[in-house]
């Protein structure tokens, strides 16, 4: 993903660079020093000075998209935030699909590129990651009495998402995954009940699912 | 029924947790003629009342009394987790619940045991409001830590309020250590965290930026000092909170120097470790060492996924429905042998007992009622 990151801010970059070497500054870009040339990041805030007689090499050009990036993470320091997660609260990494890339046949649905890999696997795994935040937290739910859902259930066990739908007696209906969340929010937690599109919900799912993953589908399963 | 009053009516539920409640409290001092007329008359009163439960555990009479051989109870409450008092609604009332089932055993156990973990962030508040709760207790009290009333401040308010976290002491002939066993390796001076980050990431079962527990070397050398003067054929008891084995790691269900401890333990004919922690009914055997887990008061855990001993019979999974369903307190036959009986006694369900013959036979005798619904 860093990796990634840096070529696309490398190319942002040299792009910059080229129209400064013409004399024709980015819009709104703030004057640079004589005898240098500003380079502006894509949040069109961030900017760094280089020496107009700078190497044109792909090592220079990687210290500038280095310098740009680190700024902008000073400036955002929760922006690791996926990372922070993963390091405290293991997440289970979603299918990889990488095989499907350059496969098939050739339909402009079929063809899979790297990059669409990359993207599907990010976003899922940080709708994941992001309800692994919320599972971990009584504050995110609005309990009063400071209870989490991970109190109960490490790493979501004994959630068993794959045993509904399923008829819950106390609650006179048969019950969705997502109802026992609320359950959950509403009685031991103590919290805010969720409406079913909340992204709090959508996220809590995605990580409770994710953390049964390959577990068969059993519904009704007591 | 025509004389105007109303009759008292109790509800099938209400006559059978009555039945039960008699029987449980009767349990502990019982001869054999009075046992039987007790269990006979529970399970005839349920029969006849069509209450369908497995009334065989209802049989956890402790064979130290009956043969009115010497012999003695102690109890225990465990993993509170209390908050400062404004958050504290359910889990005060949770501890309270435990001290009024203690204080209503009779006769009274010979002492209680608190199994650590009794505030949740480990602030002087939590702990003071604790320490306050457990005063009424008519029972003297021994104290064990856990790390949610360590990483705080490192122990300072628990040692204020409670004493040593590591101490023994002998009753009627047995040798009881309490240890603490959830020392971590520093994992926070490098991450620049607050005492209250610390608290806060130990405080996280599923956590993985904390340490795993550990008795040290320190501690581990003070036992093998404590245990030089005591003969080998003594009866020992040793309480910790985490269990004094490798169960599963990612829940710190875990000792990580479990086995140089057990190695000290081994060469003592009679061996029972109880541990707090993982809130439920826990059982296992390693060589001479018998080790039960402790209830707790504030919420059920799950079992966990893997490594669980083979001879731990699961309690039922509990009820999301009731929220103080898989909670509890309960207490310890101590047998002249110095083997121990150790009885579970669940909120809302029949109490289980798992007995050192359960043990000693290596699961074929006394086994315990298996649950309806697993663990997932």
């Amino acid at each position: 993903m860093k990796k990634t990151a840096s070529l696309a801010l490398l190319l942002l970059a040299a792009m910059v660079q080229a129209r400064a070497d013409d004399s024709v500054a980015p819009p709104h870009s703030p004057a640079g020093a004589p005898g240098s040339n500003t380079v502006k990041l894509c949040d069109n805030k961030t900017t760094v000075q280089i020496s107009k007689d700078a190497p044109k090499t792909h090592a220079e050009g990687q210290k500038i998209s280095d310098a740009l990036m680190a700024q902008w993470q000073a400036k955002n320091p929760d922006k690791d935030w996926v990372k922070e997660e993963v390091e405290a609260h293991q997440v289970v990494t979603p299918e990889d699909n990488s095989k499907l890339v350059g496969t098939g046949q050739s339909s402009t649905y079929g063809a899979v590129s790297q990059q669409d890999v990359q993207v599907w696997n990010n976003e899922t795994y940080k709708m994941a990651v992001y309800g692994s935040t919320v599972f971990h937290s009584g504050d995110e739910l609005g309990s009063d009495i400071a209870v989490s859902c991970d109190m109960c259930h490490p790493r979501a066990a004994n959630t068993h998402p794959e045993t509904y739908p399923k008829f819950q007696p106390q609650l006179g209906r048969v019950a969705l995954l997502r109802d026992m969340i609320n359950w959950c929010i509403e009685h031991p937690v103590r919290g805010k009940v969720l409406a079913p599109d909340d992204p709090k919900m959508r996220a809590l799912e995605a990580y409770i699912l994710a953390q049964r993953k390959g577990v068969p589908l059993d519904y009704g399963k007591r | 029924m025509n004389d105007g009053k109303i009759p008292h009516i109790k509800s099938v539920e209400t006559r059978h947790l009555e039945e039960r409640e008699a029987l449980f409290r009767g349990l502990h001092n019982l001869d054999r003629r009075a046992f039987l007329k007790i269990s006979t008359g529970a399970a005839a009163a349920a029969v006849a009342a069509g209450v369908n439960y497995p009334f065989h555990s209802f049989l956890p009479i402790s064979v130290a009394y009956a043969d009115d051989r010497p012999g003695f109870n102690f109890a225990y409450i465990s993993d509170s987790h209390l908050y400062v008092k404004a958050k504290n609604e359910r889990f005060i009332r949770q501890l309270l619940r435990a001290v009024d089932d203690v204080n209503a055993l009779d006769p009274q156990p010979d002492f209680v045991l608190y199994g650590g973990d009794l505030a949740q962030l480990g602030r002087k508040e939590e702990l003071d409001v604790g320490a306050q709760v457990l005063k009424s207790l008519k029972a003297p009290v021994h104290m064990m830590a856990g790390e949610h009333d360590w990483f705080y401040d490192m122990g300072h308010r628990w040692n204020e309020l409670f004493g040593p976290e590591t101490y023994s002491f002998d009753h009627k002939g047995v040798h009881f250590v309490v240890l603490m066993s959830v020392q971590e390796k520093d994992f926070w001076t490098a991450r620049g965290m607050s005492p209250a980050e610390r608290m806060h990431t130990v405080a996280g079962l599923d956590n993985a930026v904390q340490s795993a527990f550990e008795v040290g070397a320190a501690q581990r050398e003070w036992l093998r000092k404590d245990l030089e003067k005591v003969s080998k054929s003594t009866p020992l008891i040793v309480f910790s909170h985490s269990p004094l084995y490798k169960l599963y790691r990612p829940w710190n269900f875990w000792t990580d120097d479990a086995e140089d401890v057990q190695a000290l333990l081994q060469p003592f004919d009679h061996v029972t470790v109880l541990h707090g922690h993982t809130h439920q009914v826990l059982t296992n055997r390693i060589g001479h060492i018998q080790f039960h887990g402790m209830l707790s008061t504030a919420w059920p855990w799950p079992y966990a996924p893997q490594g669980l001993p083979a001879l731990t019979v699961q309690m039922n999974r509990p009820n999301p429905f009731d929220v103080s369903d898989g909670l509890g307190d309960g207490s310890a036959t101590v047998h002249p042998d110095g083997l121990v009986d150790k009885l579970y006694s669940l909120w809302n369900r029949n109490p289980m007992q798992v007995k050192a013959s359960y043990l000693s036979s290596g699961g074929k005798s006394d086994i315990p009622v298996p649950p309806t619904l697993s663990s997932y």
